[in-house]
């Protein structure tokens, strides 16, 4: 058995969209270095409910991460210190004993608060109702194996496809731009065939979409590509670029 | 007061490959014009939803999309990792749409529908073809086809997959679908709802009460009908591979409103999970039956040998799969890959700090096929691995043990897919329809899918057609009720001000669950069960603390709401297993085995769907039963030796 660790959380807490928010501090003794961040926060919500006292809001679901639901800022950093990991894959044994762990919301204009850690990221929905897609109704595919798709490419296309939409990238920005988020649905889409009627209107419809939401532009910090838990490449956001520009002569 | 039902499935007589043409043929249309006069409201945005919401809307229908993540995108279907079966027979391996439709009903332990089932490895094909249309990256060879790989209780390579990831993908292909009808204003979307009750008005489902999460406020939706995909129930059990979110409540609502509800005791505990490590975790991470295709499963031949794996040398190991079904080895279904672990388990020879794991070695494989293989097919499963267990699979065999992974069971759904209550149409998971008594791998997102795409277009079309609907609105009185009784059950939630948890309670009610009714059961340990979850209910509704108001983002509400529900259930589900007096699937009764120890059915007296009527008491439901005739295949022993 490793041994127990005592840590301090201190957390923003905000009761609502419109009321002003707080950093709290709390001591959680006696825990296990294998629990997650996540049952830590949950081990401190049952505490807190037996005081009386309201748990802490934070989203999450599968707590596995791949549905893109958890997402907070870790001492400043998106998803926390372990690199290409979700918030709920983060451990307690990748922090130190005693050590304060400050946990904040997603700050984005476009990601308004709702309460506490959890934020309304429903732009990025917008955003893939503008274009993230290809159209085609049910029924009317041909036969799966009619087109045949470089191994490569569906390789370099699936790389794109992983995001999860958890907001990261825009979390960690520090002009709070979606263009990861926007460039790894368009490349995904734009490398392969099907993807390829709709390629023009889908970058233009997307990219003018995320500006309508508020999201800023790309500064190339790449501070994007260091939180993304599915680890997507800045790469992306060039070819956005190129795909805009080549849409833009095409007009 | 029960209701005098007469279950008719609806299923087409005559030869069985043509039997879903001839019904299609037969249905009645909705004119173009026609359709947009129509609601549907679609709950859930899982495989089973967002297909039928996209297709649905394609169709010119108005759809209202409800789900309670705040984005569709995140319904549980994502996290499904394997794979999707197709009876593509691609590979010339010997596969057909026959072979598909002999295996999942003979997997299912011969008690699902013959037709359903063949018209889901029918519609297999043309999921494959609908989601490579819609640009899903499934797995490729170097020529530019696609890849496939085996699944268990199979013996053909017919599982399409999208790296460990094929859940996401797929759901990401119905999501995208779904958004685009977004925009071409056919479907609204309400995120961060959860559905609290079903309207019914004059017998037909014509609306819903939905809680907003965010701001606590209560709902009413009115429409023409009511398409329920909400997913499996199986987070009744506290520990699984369950989204944190994934509930009963609608489905049980629903039930209590007149939807009969089958087989609630056929719950699928899937063999490879990464072991429990401590109480306060809050969830068990699936490892995929994929990793089956290279894993060898084994324990050490000595009890309470704890040499560390590696030094356990290959004739001190027993492949206990391997040896006791050669000819499916690593591949039998989970049912018996789930049971032949927790047999070596309980003889004293599970490894791991608790002695609850098995081994899942890849070193062999890894030997012969190479390291960058066992990446390319299982990267990113053997990095959640290593992510949650701190130990390095490359290196040394992964320690795995079964964990509550799906629910067979659900709400009862005729061949039209409609529920006992005209109008309320139930879809992917949260119906009972064809896995039967155990589910093979890969099978469920292809059903879900089959559902949404290429099923509910059909058959609602039919329902509306053949159906008078006067209109209703949200004013009607039966809104008002339920509004009422929805407010009155969440005030009063809130006003036990009790001692203990939802946590606690929820957890103690897994307990229960898992030692009753899970892998094995008895006729004693379940009236036990029921004696257990009757007093644990009672003291739920006296002693039960919720913290905070109901008018605002309240997790800690919603998980007492879907608890409170749980423990009606739970019932149920033991009732039902009580009465089942046989094994079959996953259903295992101690009183009913081989010699061998395996699973021996009772077709004389058991060969039917159990559907349970709610009576008022939730002690004393009224069984129902569709018998379950078997024209095509002649259900047999089941053996995977
Ligand atoms: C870890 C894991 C791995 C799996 N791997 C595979 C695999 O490889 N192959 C395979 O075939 N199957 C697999 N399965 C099974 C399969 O993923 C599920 O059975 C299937 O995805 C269920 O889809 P669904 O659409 O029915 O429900 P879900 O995807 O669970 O969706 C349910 C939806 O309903 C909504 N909802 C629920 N309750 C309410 C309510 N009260 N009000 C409003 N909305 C509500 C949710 O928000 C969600 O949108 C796996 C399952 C798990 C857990
Ligand atoms: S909860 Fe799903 S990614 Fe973290």
């Amino acid at each position: 058995m490793s041994k127990k660790m005592t840590l301090h959380l201190r957390i923003w807490r905000q009761p609502g969209p419109n009321a002003p928010g707080k950093f709290v501090t709390y001591t959680i003794r006696d825990v296990s270095p294998d629990m997650s961040l996540l049952e830590l926060l949950d081990v401190l919500n049952e505490e807190l409910i037996k005081k009386g006292e309201p748990p802490v809001e934070f989203d999450s679901d599968c707590r596995e991460g791949i549905c893109g639901t958890c997402g907070f800022l870790v001492n400043g950093v998106a998803h926390g210190p372990k690199r290409g990991r979700t918030a709920c894959q983060q451990y307690l044994r990748d922090f130190k004993d005693g050590e304060t762990i400050t946990l904040e919301p997603f700050r984005a204009k476009a990601f308004p608060v709702i309460k506490d850690l959890v934020v309304d990221r429903s732009a990025f929905d917008r955003i893939m109702a503008a274009g993230g897609y290809i159209s085609v109704n049910t029924g009317s595919a041909p036969d799966a194996n009619s087109i045949p798709i470089p191994k490569e490419i569906a390789e370099q296309a699936f790389d794109a496809a992983v995001c999860i939409g958890c907001g990261a990238c825009v979390a960690a920005c520090p002009n709070a731009s979606a263009s990861l988020f926007v460039s790894a649905k368009i490349a995904h889409l734009a490398l392969l065939p099907q993807g390829q009627p709709e390629r023009v209107r889908r970058v233009l419809r997307m990219v003018e979409q995320m500006d309508k939401e508020g999201f800023g532009d790309c500064s190339n910090h790449g501070e994007c590509e260091a939180v993304c838990p599915k680890n997507i490449s800045i790469k992306h956001i060039a070819l956005m670029r190129r795909e805009y520009l080549r849409a833009l002569w095409s007009l | 007061m029960a209701l005098a039902i007469k279950l008719d499935s609806k299923a087409p007589s005559g030869p069985l490959e043509s039997r879903w043409t001839r019904h299609k043929d037969s249905l009645k249309l909705v004119s173009p014009a026609n359709k947009r006069k129509y609601t549907i409201l679609v709950v859930g945005t899982g495989l089973a939803g967002a297909s039928a919401a996209a297709s649905l809307a394609e169709l010119g229908y108005n759809v209202k999309s409800f789900c309670i993540h705040d984005s569709p995108r995140r319904a549980h279907s994502i996290a499904a990792q394997g794979g999707i079966n197709a009876a593509k027979n691609y590979r010339n391996d010997g596969d057909s749409v026959w072979r598909l439709f002999f295996d999942t009903i003979k997997g299912g332990d011969y008690r699902a529908r013959e037709s359903n089932v063949y018209r889901l490895a029918e519609l297999s094909v043309n999921i494959i073809d609908q989601c490579v249309a819609q640009g899903v990256p499934f797995a490729r060879e170097y020529g530019g086809l696609l890849d496939t790989r085996s699944f268990g209780g199979a013996l053909v390579e017919r599982t399409f997959y999208a790296r460990g990831q094929t859940g996401q993908q797929l759901l990401l292909g119905a999501y995208s679908a779904m958004m685009r009808q977004v925009d071409a204003g056919r479907i609204t979307l309400y995120p961060r709802r959860e559905m609290l009750d079903l309207v019914v008005i004059n017998g037909q489902a014509r609306g819903i009460v939905c809680r907003n999460l965010i701001t606590g406020e209560l709902e009413a939706y009115a429409g023409d009908a009511v398409v329920l995909c909400t997913g499996g129930y199986g987070n009744i059990y506290f520990h699984t591979t369950y989204g944190r979110s994934s509930n009963a409540t609608a489905i049980w609502r629903c039930h209590k409103r007149g939807a009969l509800f089958a087989n609630p005791c056929f719950t699928q505990i899937h063999p490879t999970c990464i072991p429990i490590t401590g109480t306060y975790q809050s969830k068990l991470t699936l490892m995929s039956e994929s990793l089956r295709n290279d894993g060898r499963v084994w324990v050490p031949k000595k009890k309470g040998d704890t040499r560390p794996p590696t030094e356990i040398p290959e004739d001190e190991r027993d492949y206990f799969l391997e040896r006791k079904y050669p000819t499916y080895g690593n591949l039998t279904p989970r049912d018996i890959a789930s049971r032949a672990v927790k047999a070596v388990c309980d003889e004293g020879r599970g490894v791991g700090p608790t002695g609850r794991a098995v081994y899942l070695d890849f070193s062999d494989a890894i030997r012969e096929k190479g390291i960058d293989y066992i990446k390319e097919q299982y990267g990113n499963l053997f990095e959640m691995y290593q992510h949650i267990t701190g130990e390095d699979p490359y290196k040394v065999p992964m320690r795995i043990y079964p964990a509550v992974h799906y629910t067979m069971g659900g709400l009862w759904v005729d061949y039209n897919l409609m529920s006992t209550i005209p109008g309320l149409f139930v879809l992917g998971e949260a119906n009972f329809s064809d896995h039967g008594a155990n589910r093979l791998g890969a099978s469920a997102l292809m059903q879900g899918l089959a559902d949404g795409y290429f099923i509910i277009p059909y058959t609602i079309g039919d329902y509306f057609a053949n159906t008078t609907l006067p209109k209703v609105s949200t004013e009607h009185s039966a809104f008002k009720d339920s509004l009422a009784e929805v407010q009155r059950f969440l005030t009063r939630l809130l006003s036990i001000k009790g001692t203990k948890t939802t946590l606690e309670f929820h957890r103690e009610l897994g307990m229960i669950l898992w030692d009753y009714v899970g892998m094995s059961r008895n006729a004693q340990g379940l009236q036990i069960a029921i004696e257990k979850i009757r007093q644990l209910r009672e003291e739920f509704w006296n002693d039960l603390k919720v913290h905070g108001d109901a008018n605002t983002l309240n997790k800690n509400l919603e998980m007492a709401g879907r608890v409170a529900d749980f423990l009606e259930l739970a019932e149920l589900m033991a009732i039902d297993a009580l009465h089942r007096e046989e094994s079959c699937g996953a259903h295992f009764r101690e009183e009913y085995q081989t010699p061998e120890g395996e699973a021996l059915r009772n077709d004389e007296k058991f060969c039917y769907v159990a559907a349970w009527e709610y009576t008022g008491d939730l002690s004393k439901p009224e069984l129902h039963k569709e018998p379950l005739v078997f024209e095509f295949v002649k259900p047999t022993v089941r053996s995977y030796k």
